[in-house]
């Protein structure tokens, strides 16, 4: 890789002054600056000794030359250079050490992202994933030699079913969207099995992006429902708009306004009167795990982020999980493959072959193997750990500390919906009353140098400028009032028009970021200088 | 309970705060008849963690870990030695307790990670562009089909007899309701179907979509049906189960492939059980904008210093809902860490080692295996997977050897 600087990197400057003093490396104590991989890297360096019976494939020059052996690679053996940087152990450690600095992260400090649930996440769960007898386990083993990774799925379905009063589960989705596929594609099914083609689904203008995604992934088409002035679904609206081509309806419980829609019941009888299935998008379900049950509303189907409620780490992005509770009507059509318990006790896997007489009206198949076991073992581990008592007590403090956020800050910020009763795991606030060309990111910038990760902002779409705040149970109130100061502090700041807000943040480690440019001419790899330059 | 830190009097005051009597106030919104009154029936109470790690030792104890036995299983999972700093690395709170990078200013670790990961994924497929992953081979498998689709404006895709054949499942339950129609073949012990595939492409076909080295480990050249698929304006869709095979034999992008999919997890995920896997997604850069899932790229910030943030979103669920490339929200990102971390250890030198070694021991035991009296191999071709068939069924043999 000719293009590697060998003799060291040296950072841009960039070429706006600060008023402090620039240094020769672009580092600030410790706050270190970090090239690329691809920069620092070369081809010839590998972090990694290998064991091999094979004398010629040892440290040498052997597999460079491509000496392999036999014949058995089609005449493709790769002979072009790939372009892989590698590095050796310590600076490896230390480059991803350096990144990780730049991140916020729930265990640096509180983070309030709204619809996201960033609560503490045990380490004691991170202990047993990885715990040989889970974490290096095949998917393909014979079923005997596996049958303590089927108890846990087992064990975490019938917790799930339970909590939420609900008839099955079918484990194998991904996360959230790919569980409300999973929901979707079994009303699908269960539609077919009735005969009728029903062609529309109801997604109110508060729902998540996935939702309307999702049901057109299935091929649905979408239409929006009405919120009320509440900010809760407007029956009225939902009910004329019922009829015999709408499939279902996927309802948020509670809402992305934070609200409990209080005429859930109402609004599954018109759905199944009119003949459709409630499908119910479930990531919020933190805020009433142990309190209320799903089932008792009249869902159908809703799918539970494990990694929002029962605190599986979200890792920067992912890996999630995405269970689907189901109801009597529609558990018949769920997914393969699935664990079930013998009478005996031991468990088995139902497999396409096995599903032929133990689940005949099965969907189908949705991912490749048994769903994200490692984050099974990490949420049950959770829910065993707080037990039904804890749980009650999860969803009470996430409620009374949203509670505490939204009364302590109504009086300084738009709570748009404030008047609508006490608000769930979340509070709600709009940009209304800042300063004239002051917005929500103003303020979220703010609190970025205040050392805060900013709450959701501009999500629900309901709501102007909305910034949605959720603290979760794992906060205590000594960290919830000095938020709520520098939540005020900010605020006043973007009401008064400070002109240094809009230029915020000013300590992080990167000022605002262009996304115009980003998208304008992308730029999504890595090309060596002397290459970009010919490509322009 | 030890995960939370209000103490009775503080909630006391905060309810003081609020103008609430009790908790209980504040569920007034749901229905008298929803609310349950104490924890529910039937339930255990809480434990300590000494209590909960006790209960998975011992549940961990009945399985068959792969590291405690020779273990020869693959098919779409495998074992490979992974270097211990990958799990210390993604294990620092920094990246496992981060969300996705949606204020960039504070995410530039896991930014400037994904960009990196993007250009290993690209690099190693042979394609222009990569995203910042999928959850794992099998759904990037479907999105690839329905990317084709939408880039070629048709619904017909041919799926390969050497595809996986859970990824053909996986196919198959979204094109019932898609709508979209797959032409399909079971695995052929006899060769591969490439004359099949060729036959079939034609002015409809979205997309062909060939496994390489395929299910039976069989390997082969993939120029032929790129050429057939691009002269009826069709795309290739290639999916690479095991990304090690790639230290050692041609990318699917070099022979033409227009998106290359796959699993990640052979390297830095580790097995668990099946997942969580880390979808692999790259393609040529005309399709960029028909892209699923996100992408971070590079960009300045107002001092002039490069940074990243996750651009071309206006693809994305949250912005274009129902008319969104893809579902896809939450995806692999910790796994994507893991992959990236593992492949900046091993390097091109240390992929390649790797690569010739795994196909070195392989070409060894197809050798002595197919010299007992019954047994032989199918492959005539393979990296570090092949095929046998043996004198009588074969699950009673996997058995047996476990038992041993
Ligand atoms: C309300 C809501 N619905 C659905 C989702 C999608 O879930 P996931 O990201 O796990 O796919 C999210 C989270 O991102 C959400 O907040």
């Amino acid at each position: 890789m000719s293009a590697i600087n060998q003799s060291g990197w040296r950072p841009e400057m960039g070429s706006a002054q600060s008023e402090k003093p620039q240094t020769f490396t672009g580092n600030r104590a410790l706050m270190l600056e970090e090239a690329l991989i691809f920069e620092i890297g070369s081809s010839d360096t590998c972090g990694v000794d290998f064991t091999t019976a094979h004398p010629e494939l040892d440290e040498g020059q052997g597999f460079n030359k491509l000496s392999l052996s036999g014949g058995k690679l089609s005449g493709l053996e790769r002979r072009r250079p790939i372009g892989l940087p590698g590095l050796s152990e310590p600076e490896t450690v230390r480059h991803y050490t350096r990144l990780s600095r730049q991140n916020y992260a729930i265990d640096l400090g509180f983070f309030p992202l709204g619809s996201c649930t960033m609560k503490h996440n045990p380490r004691l769960n991170e202990k047993v994933a990885r715990m040989a007898g889970f974490g290096d386990v095949h998917p393909l083993q014979p079923v005997e030699t596996v049958q303590g990774a089927l108890s846990v799925i087992n064990e975490l379905a019938w917790w799930l079913i339970t909590l939420t009063g609900m008839h099955g589960v079918a484990m194998t989705p991904k996360a959230g969207a790919h569980g409300e596929l999973c929901g979707v594609l079994a009303i699908k099914a269960a539609l077919e099995a009735r005969g009728e083609k029903r062609t529309v689904f109801l997604v109110p203008e508060s729902a998540h992006g996935t939702n309307p995604a999702t049901a057109a992934f299935a091929g649905f088409s979408v239409e929006n429902i009405p919120a009320t002035p509440e900010g809760r679904v407007d029956l009225t609206a939902l009910k004329a708009r019922l009829g015999p081509d709408v499939a279902g309806v996927m309802i948020t419980n509670p809402n992305t306004c934070g609200l409990f829609e209080s005429e859930m019941t109402a609004i599954s009888d018109a759905v199944h009167a009119a003949g459709g299935y409630v499908y119910c998008d479930g990531a919020n379900f933190n805020a009433i795990v142990g309190k209320v049950r799903p089932g008792d509303l009249g869902v159908d189907a809703m799918h539970i982020n494990v990694h929002k409620t029962f605190s599986t780490p979200h890792g920067g992005g992912g890996p999630g999980a995405g269970p689907v509770v189901l109801s009597e009507a529609l558990s018949p059509y769920g997914p393969i493959p699935y664990v079930a318990r013998m009478a005996d006790g031991s468990m088995k896997l139902v497999e396409e072959a096995e599903a032929v007489t133990d689940h005949p009206e099965n969907f189908g198949r949705m991912v490749a193997f048994h769903g994200q076991m490692g984050m099974f073992t990490r949420a049950l581990a959770y829910i065993m750990s707080h037990g039904a008592d804890g749980l009650k007590q999860v969803s009470e403090d996430a409620v009374l500390n949203a509670n505490y956020l939204l009364r302590s800050l109504e009086d300084v910020l738009d709570a748009p919906f404030a008047g609508s009763g006490p608000c769930m795991h979340e509070a709600l606030f709009s940009d209304d009353g800042m300063a004239e060309g002051f917005s929500t990111l103003d303020i979220a910038k703010g609190l970025i140098d205040e050392g805060y990760h900013p709450m959701t902002v501009y999500f629900p779409l309901v709501v102007h400028g909305a910034m949605l705040v959720e603290p979760t149970e794992t906060e205590s109130k000594a960290a919830l009032d000095q938020f709520i100061g520098a939540f005020r502090s900010v605020a006043e700041r973007a009401k008064a028009g400070d002109p240094s807000l809009k230029s915020a943040p000013h300590h992080a480690p990167r000022r605002r970021l262009d996304e115009t440019l980003a998208a304008r001419k992308p730029v999504l790899v890595w090309k060596e200088p002397d290459l970009a330059v010919a490509a322009e | 309970m030890r995960y939370l830190p209000l103490t009775q009097p503080d909630r006391q005051a905060m309810l003081g705060v609020i103008g609430a009597n009790t908790i209980d106030d504040l569920f007034v919104d749901v229905p008298e008849e929803a609310r349950l009154n104490g924890p529910i029936k039937g339930l255990p109470m809480h434990a300590s963690e000494m209590a909960v790690e006790r209960h998975f030792s011992n549940l961990a104890r009945k399985n068959m870990a792969a590291s405690h036995h020779p273990f020869f299983l693959g098919a779409g999972a495998y074992k490979h030695h992974v270097p211990a700093s990958v799990d210390h690395l993604i294990q620092r709170g920094e990246f496992l307790t981060a969300y996705t990078p949606y204020q960039p200013e504070i995410a530039q670790g896991t930014l400037q990670m994904l960009f990196e990961f993007q250009t290993q994924v690209a690099r190693l497929y042979g394609c222009d562009v990569a995203n910042a992953s999928m959850y794992d081979g099998s759904t990037a498998c479907w999105e690839a089909i329905s990317m084709a689709g939408r880039v070629t404006k048709r619904s017909k895709a041919i799926l390969s007899s050497g595809l996986h054949p859970h990824y053909v499942s996986v196919a198959k339950t979204m094109a019932k309701y898609t709508g979209d129609t797959l032409d399909t073949a079971l695995p052929d012990l006899g060769g591969s179907d490439t004359a099949r595939l060729l036959a079939a492409i034609d002015r409809d076909t979205s997309a062909v979509v060939v496994q390489y080295p395929d299910i039976l480990g069989r390997i082969e050249d993939l120029s032929a049906i790129a050429a057939k698929a691009h002269e009826h304006g069709a795309l290739l869709v290639a999916v690479v189960t095991e990304p090690v095979a790639l230290g050692a034999i041609k990318s699917p992008g070099e022979m033409g492939a227009d998106i290359v999919v796959g699993e990640g997890q052979a390297l830095g995920v580790g097995l668990q059980f099946g997942g969580p896997y880390v979808g692999l997604f790259a393609c040529k850069e005309k399709f960029v904008r028909q892209m699923p899932g996100r992408l971070c790229g590079e960009t300045v910030d107002v001092e002039g210093k490069r940074g990243f943030v996750l651009t071309l979103s206006t693809r994305e669920q949250h912005i274009r809902r129902e008319k969104a490339t893809s579902n896809i929200c939450t995806n692999s990102g910790l796994c994507a860490l893991a992959f990236s971390i593992h492949m900046t250890l091993l390097g091109e030198k240390g992929l390649r080692q790797l690569a010739a070694i795994n196909h070195a021991n392989a070409v060894d035991a197809a050798e002595r295996l197919s010299r007992i009296p019954g047994v032989s191999l199918v492959n005539e071709t393979f990296f570090n997977e092949f095929t046998l068939t043996l004198p009588k069924e074969a699950r009673p043999v996997v058995r047996a050897l476990a038992e041993k």
